[in-house]
């Protein structure tokens, strides 16, 4: 470990800039897969068909090629000129984003039928209905499922470093083994070191989570 | 009916005119404007790798074809290009002609075990002298230095040189992943951020053209290609700024033969054979410099 330790600032750096990207994407394809999720189980068939469309694109893509379409396709059709990182972490959103709204269906589908048709029953609007009732009680199922794709998303984070964005956690190893010549295996053991700090606390706070909102039924 | 056969025989006729003016270009190509000197029955010492060659009157060189500049192979099979009229100079102080000479590809990665096997006399393959290397071969020159360079559109104004990235942090410099051009490139940034970095310089070339991009660097001669077939769409900017030594791989230990090819290589910069080559191939794309014959190794 000892190369490793020698560079230490270079694993740092990397670190916090493949936060920075987890950070966003998180974010981002928590609240665009929620968006889809309830497009869905919308009862407008306009929406379904949207969002069972874009799950079936998305969700049938692999990651590198929605990475390298954001890369280079958008910019060469719409003028776009930002740059590779937030590019980066827009590809990384929409490719997760269809994982979270299909984790989200499913939590949304495990409430048991009566309880939408209940709350109709009692003059409930749609929104009151999903917000009131059947999201909450969703919101318990969804948590586990969603926390590994949340979980899996960090760990393709190291992918988005192979479009252009340089100084994340992966490239810090490619640096390490190709340029400046170290061992290969102390060198990718860093950035698995690095990758292991953010998905353990991910899963450690997911078990919070689950903890808080566990309830007897 | 007679006038049918006047019409037939004027199209004959155009057909060889046709015919005529592509054998007329092509002879640009294999031998060419800087036609190599081939000595007349040389003598060489009893023994020699040039005496071998010279009795034989014909030799196998290795060169890389597809590189633009250097060694490109066009359609009618022989290549052509910087390190091909080198040979062909070196083989011509041996008595054979240009069409006298077996060509092979020698890719980067097999040019040792092209020389180790004995399937060719030399390579001359845009090929860097270093220590690890001279363990399996030996090399005579260096016959000309690469270096590290900057390619830019060709309506880039704003960079002239890897100085100019500092003052410009908006122009952002593309490189491959973990290779040594782009380490060398970090000290001139203004930020860690003004370098993006992909697998392959075709991506970095991609994202130039999307305007991602304003800049790509690393090997001028990597470069040179890019600019080659761009069309006029991209130039190369400022010197060189690092140095990559270019050299003749031969059989390991035959020192005889070396110095024979660096004395060669000095006739060659004398008679202006040197310059004629470097313009007619590798000097025809914008921002390359006439180089100079770099001082010749030891041979070892």
């Amino acid at each position: 470990m000892e190369p490793v330790l020698d560079n230490l600032d270079l694993y740092v750096s990397g670190f916090w800039r493949s936060l920075e990207i987890v950070l966003w994407a998180a974010a981002g394809s928590l609240a665009l897969g929620i968006l889809l999720a309830a497009f869905r189980v919308s009862p407008v068939p306009v929406l379904q068909r949207l969002g069972a469309l874009y799950v079936a694109t998305i969700r049938n893509t692999p990651l590198t090629i929605v990475l390298f379409f954001f890369a280079f396709g958008v910019p060469a059709a719409f003028g776009v000129t930002w740059d590779f990182f937030a590019l980066g972490t827009v590809g990384l959103v929409v490719y997760t984003a269809a994982f979270v709204c299909e984790s989200v269906r499913s939590g949304v589908n495990a409430v048991d039928a009566g309880q939408a048709e209940a709350a109709r029953a009692l003059g409930l609007t749609f929104r009151q209905n999903l917000s009131l009732v059947v999201l909450p009680q969703a919101l318990r199922t969804v948590v586990p499922p969603t926390g590994s794709v949340i979980i899996a998303m960090i760990k393709n984070s190291a992918v988005v470093g192979a479009i252009g964005v340089s100084g994340d956690l992966f490239s810090a190893y490619r640096r390490m083994a190709s340029a400046l010549g170290y061992e290969r295996l102390p060198s990718i053991a860093g950035t698995a070191v690095g990758f292991l700090v953010m998905t353990l606390t991910a899963g450690a706070i997911l078990m919070v989570v689950e903890r808080r909102m566990a309830v007897s039924r | 009916m007679r006038t049918r056969s006047l019409t037939l025989a004027a199209g004959l006729a155009t057909g060889a005119l046709v015919l005529a003016g592509c054998g007329g270009d092509d002879s640009g190509s294999g031998g060419s404007e800087t036609e190599p000197t081939v000595a007349e029955a040389p003598e060489f010492a009893e023994g020699t790798t040039m005496a071998e060659i010279a009795e034989a009157g014909s030799m196998t060189i290795g060169t890389k074809f597809d590189q633009p500049g250097f060694g490109l192979q066009g359609l009618d099979e022989t290549p052509d290009g910087f390190d091909v009229r080198i040979a062909e100079y070196i083989a011509g102080q041996m008595g054979i002609a240009p069409e006298d000479i077996t060509w092979t590809e020698a890719p980067s990665a097999q040019r040792e075990e092209l020389l180790e096997n004995g399937d060719v006399e030399m390579v001359v393959a845009t090929y860097t002298i270093n220590d690890e290397r001279r363990e399996r071969i030996t090399f005579a020159g260096p016959y000309y230095v690469a270096g590290q360079q900057i390619l830019v559109a060709s309506d880039n104004d704003v960079i002239a040189g890897p100085e100019d990235l500092a003052d410009n942090p908006d122009q952002v410099v593309c490189s491959v992943t973990g290779s040594t051009p782009a380490e060398n490139i970090r000290e001139y940034l203004a930020s860690p951020g003004q370098l993006v970095e992909f697998g392959i310089y075709d991506d970095c070339i991609s994202a130039l053209d999307n305007g991602q991009v304003q800049a790509v660097t690393t090997d001028n001669v990597i470069l040179t290609g890019f600019v080659a077939g761009s069309e006029g769409a991209y130039k190369l900017v400022g010197e060189q700024f690092t140095e990559e030594p270019y050299g003749i791989g031969i059989e390991k230990g035959d020192v005889e033969f070396c110095e024979f090819v660096n004395e060669a290589l000095q006739e060659a910069a004398d008679s202006g054979y040197y310059e004629e080559a470097w313009t007619a191939t590798a000097g025809q794309f914008e921002g390359t410099e006439v180089p100079d014959l770099p001082e010749p190794d030891e041979c070892v």
